[in-house]
């Protein structure tokens, strides 16, 4: 029991986490279609880049690693802030949330 | 003790994730990164990174994410339509996003010199955050205050009343 | 100031024409005026100071920087001044001031004032550069350009479809002739590694032995050149046609000077044609036969400038026989005398056009001695002058070439005699012209003439007087001073009455044709009409110019023509130039649309595409491509884990 309980995990595994995370953060902002739920998804992104960075603090045994987590964690609030700003400025102006429909930058 | 707790919350990171990506409703989405978050605060814990825990339940999953709900149930919706509006993301989206994916787990599965994480390693005390990140990084932390601000006066600027109202009638009139 | 340097004198008249040319139509014509007769005058004093200070040696004067310089081939600005070019520019810019003086009076009235002068400085410029030059490339720059002013003041008057056209002729007839001059510099510089004539004679002096062959073929392709520029056979067409210009231009460009750049450049380059005697022999024949050729046409014309063109055609074969029997500096001799009289001659035709308003037809013209009196005395100078009579100018230099002929030899005797034959004919139609315009009764009501201004008679009374006494310096003085720079004329006498026995025969045919004359035009004035009639078919050969312009549009232009309208026209042009143009065009609006569809406007687009860019950079950095050779998985795993 103490062996199983001393058991140690590689970190390899938290990376591979990330990155299936981030991945599965990119299929979301291609293939939703709701523009909420594709800003979700870019949050999603960046929590899987917060852990990566997290793993790696604890393997270097940096502080500045998880500084740089709290630095992220700050900024995404912000954007997630004037994000959200504009999807309700959208969603008053063309009265749909569907993201094909908002496409008039086209040529 | 350490492996079990991952393996629960890493599942449950991912069952979220997917979740997110599979639910119509995007109330629903909203509330699987919860889950998602909250796991990840749990994996940071096991990471030895205690403040860090702390500020992802109460910054992301208690301030932003409560944001995202509140905008979600403002606008109201509703689930989204099966519309293939688009046949790039799937031709060239879907297979960049595998190669994206097999690129960095090929490199990460080949790295040497990672090492573990155990109940024996050490954790990053809150004071020593707060020493690097007062001492060190103080203008990048007044400076985030400021951009924090910013983003303050843009949102206000941008959901004001003002800007919308006048165009949404000719807008509404035209499609 | 004693010495002024050379390029002042081609300077001032370009200075002339900047001015005259970019403010001249806004100054008042006084200032025009001012402006366009300083420039000659300017020009003609550094020509004196340069005359003063000329101690037998050449004196050059080089451009400091290289205009080019390719492998062992050099080339300079470079201005030289030797007893030839030192005779010519005193004739040119002497008489080319003259020219300008009655040009003030002539083109009084002309629309075009300032344009008419800042295009008579640019030829004046050019002509500078050309005689100045000391190697054959700027020369070629002078002789483009000289072309070049005589286009734009033919074509002075380019409202009349006439002008115009006789200034594109005179242009493109020219421009064959720069071609065999162009081939010529380019067999220059490849045989002889340089253009600058003094390098040129000293390498041909080098090798003595050194005849024909390439030598030949350049001296023929010069004589080309020659033949365009100073309108003898074949490309003399541009002569007569080129009268539609104001008559001071037909005085200054096809009378004195530019016309007679033919003859410079062949006196100029004397050494190549000294070693190849063929080429030499062509030169005599050309000019000879141009000589009696142009004076049997000029027997027929009734348009007072068309006579003396054709008259400027004839005695300019006479210089190129000069040249051709190794005689060039009375080439020069008469060159100069020619500039004289033929000059006077034109201006006084202008005086007389100018005086009767504009009438130019002989048949018009009649009993205008007593109306207009200095015109009458100038004309009747220049025409003494132009049959060979002594003791004006022409007959000493006449006499010299035709001397220098008949002692070549047999060839030489045949030679004399078209000379002597082509002397009668001149005398015969200059003294028809003088008894048409002058003497007798007046042939039309409707003219009423009237004396020109001084500006306009001060420069022709200069020019009778030059006429009068510019052969006095005698051939003997003139040749051992040019000497020097076109070789010695060596004119021993066969037997020693020869060159006297010559002369008498010289003046009794000129004589003879003043009475022949006399005898047509004077005393029985239906005689000619009669003569034509009694030869119709001869008569209208004549008078129709041997049809040669006729038998160069049916032979030359039109094939010409047709070819550039179907083949480079429609094929060339249209096809294979439209249709490539039309290609990349139709390329680029075909990118277009297709890159057009990339820009949907489409969210979900783009984040693919970004994506997609993520991933190929990834790709990039992450994968060892430079460890794929041999290509096996494992050491792609391998690599990529390092």
């Amino acid at each position: 029991m103490n062996g199983f309980l001393a058991q140690q995990v590689p970190l390899s595994w938290f990376l591979l986490l990330s990155a299936a995370l981030f991945a599965l953060g990119i299929v979301g902002f291609l293939f939703k279609r709701n523009l909420i739920t594709i800003f979700l998804s870019i949050e999603l992104m960046l929590n899987a880049v917060n852990l990566s960075f997290v793993t790696f603090a604890s393997q270097w045994h940096a502080v500045k690693g998880q500084i740089f987590v709290f630095f992220v964690m700050m900024v995404a609030a912000a954007e997630s802030a004037v994000g959200l700003a504009i999807i309700i400025a959208i969603f008053r102006v063309r009265a749909t949330l569907a993201v094909d429909q908002i496409d008039r930058m086209k040529r | 003790m350490h492996l079990i707790f991952f393996l629960i919350f890493a599942a449950f990171c991912l069952a979220g994730a997917v979740n997110l990506l599979v639910q119509t409703h995007p109330i629903n989405s909203a509330l699987s990164l919860i889950v998602v978050m909250i796991s990840l605060a749990v994996l940071y814990l096991l990471l030895g990174a205690e403040f860090l825990a702390a500020a992802q339940i109460i910054v992301y999953a208690g301030a932003v994410m409560v944001l995202f709900t509140f905008v979600v149930m403002l606008l109201n919706a509703g689930s989204e339509e099966r519309t293939h509006g688009s046949h790039a993301a799937y031709s060239i989206g879907l297979p960049a996003v595998v190669a994206i994916f097999a690129i960095i787990a090929t490199v990460l599965l080949r790295a040497q010199g990672l090492g573990t994480v155990g109940p024996a390693n050490a954790i990053t005390t809150t004071e020593e955050l707060s020493t690097v990140l007062f001492t060190e990084l103080l203008l990048p932390f007044e400076v985030t205050s400021v951009l924090i601000l910013i983003a303050i006066l843009g949102a206000v600027a941008l959901a004001s009343k003002g800007r919308g109202e006048a165009n949404a009638p000719k807008e509404r009139s035209q499609r | 100031m004693n010495v002024l340097p050379l390029w002042l004198i081609p300077l001032f008249p370009l200075a002339g024409f900047l001015l005259n040319g970019i403010r001249g139509r806004c100054l008042p014509k006084w200032q025009v005026t001012t402006l366009a007769l300083a420039a000659p005058l300017a020009s003609f004093a550094v020509v004196l100071n340069a005359a003063r200070r000329f101690a037998g040696m050449p004196i050059v004067e080089t451009c400091p920087f290289p205009w080019i310089e390719v492998g062992a081939l050099r080339i300079d600005f470079s201005f030289v001044l030797d007893q030839l070019s030192l005779v010519m520019l005193l004739v040119v810019t002497g008489v080319g001031l003259l020219i300008h003086i009655y040009s003030v009076g002539y083109m009084a009235e002309e629309k075009g004032y300032a344009r008419y002068f800042s295009y008579l400085n640019l030829f004046l410029f050019f002509m500078n550069v050309l005689v100045l030059a000391g190697n054959a490339l700027v020369m070629f720059i002078g002789w483009e350009g000289v072309g070049l002013a005589s286009y734009l003041l033919i074509g002075f008057y380019f409202e009349k479809n006439s002008a115009a056209n006789a200034g594109k002729k005179a242009f493109l007839v020219n421009r064959v002739g720069d071609f065999g001059f162009l081939v010529a510099l380019f067999l220059l510089i490849a045989n002889f590694g340089t253009l600058t004539f003094t390098e040129i004679a000293t390498k041909i002096a080098a090798c003595a032995g050194w005849q024909g062959g390439v030598i030949t073929v350049i001296a023929l392709c010069l004589l080309l050149g020659a033949t365009g520029k100073s309108a003898q056979l074949p490309l003399y067409v541009w002569l007569p046609d080129a009268m539609e210009g104001p008559t001071p231009v037909s005085a200054l460009i096809h009378a004195a000077t530019m016309v007679t750049a033919g003859v410079y450049m062949i006196a100029r380059l004397h050494v190549l044609f000294a070693h190849s005697p063929f080429a030499l022999g062509i030169v005599a024949i050309v000019g000879a036969a141009t000589a009696i050729f142009a004076a049997t046409i000029g027997l027929a014309q009734n348009d007072i400038k068309r006579v003396l063109a054709y008259s400027t055609i004839s005695q300019l074969g006479y210089m190129f026989l000069a040249c051709g029997v190794a005689a060039y500096s009375a080439g020069i001799f008469h060159l100069m005398t020619h500039a004289f009289f033929k000059a006077l001659l034109f201006l006084a035709a202008g005086s007389v056009i100018h005086g009767l308003g504009g009438e130019q037809d002989l048949r018009k013209m009649g009993g205008l001695w007593k109306k207009l009196p200095v015109t009458f005395a100038v004309t009747t100078v220049g025409v003494l002058a132009i049959s060979g009579i002594p003791p004006f100018a022409g007959f000493y230099s006449k006499d010299a070439i035709l001397y220098a002929a008949f002692v070549q030899g047999p060839g030489g005797m045949a030679l004399w005699l078209v000379g002597a034959i082509t002397a009668l004919l001149t005398s015969v139609y200059m003294f028809r012209l003088w008894y048409m315009v002058f003497l007798g009764k007046p042939r039309s009501e409707d003219v009423h003439p009237r004396e020109s201004p001084w500006t306009m008679l001060g420069p022709l009374v200069a020019l009778a007087l030059l006429a009068l006494g510019g052969g006095w310096i005698g051939i003997e003085h003139f040749s051992s001073f040019l000497a020097p720079s076109t070789g010695p004329l060596s004119l021993e006498a066969v037997t020693p009455h020869l060159e006297r026995n010559l002369s008498i025969a010289a003046v009794g045919i000129a004589l003879l044709g003043w009475l022949i004359a006399h005898i047509l035009y004077y005393a029985k004035p239906s005689a000619p009409a009669t003569l034509a009639g009694a030869a119709p078919r001869v008569y209208k050969l004549i008078a129709h110019k041997y049809y040669v312009d006729e038998i160069y549009s049916a032979v030359l232009v039109k094939p010409l023509l047709l070819f550039s309208r179907c083949f480079l026209g429609w094929v060339v042009d249209g096809a294979i130039l439209g249709g490539l143009a039309w290609l990349l065009a139709a390329l680029a609006n075909l990118g277009g649309m297709i890159l057009q569809r990339w820009q949907s406007g489409n969210l979900r687009s783009y984040a693919a595409w970004i994506a997609a860019g993520a991933a190929a950079l990834l790709l990039y950095a992450l994968v060892p491509w430079n460890a794929l050779w041999p290509l096996s998985l494992d050491t792609l795993l391998k690599g990529m884990g390092h």
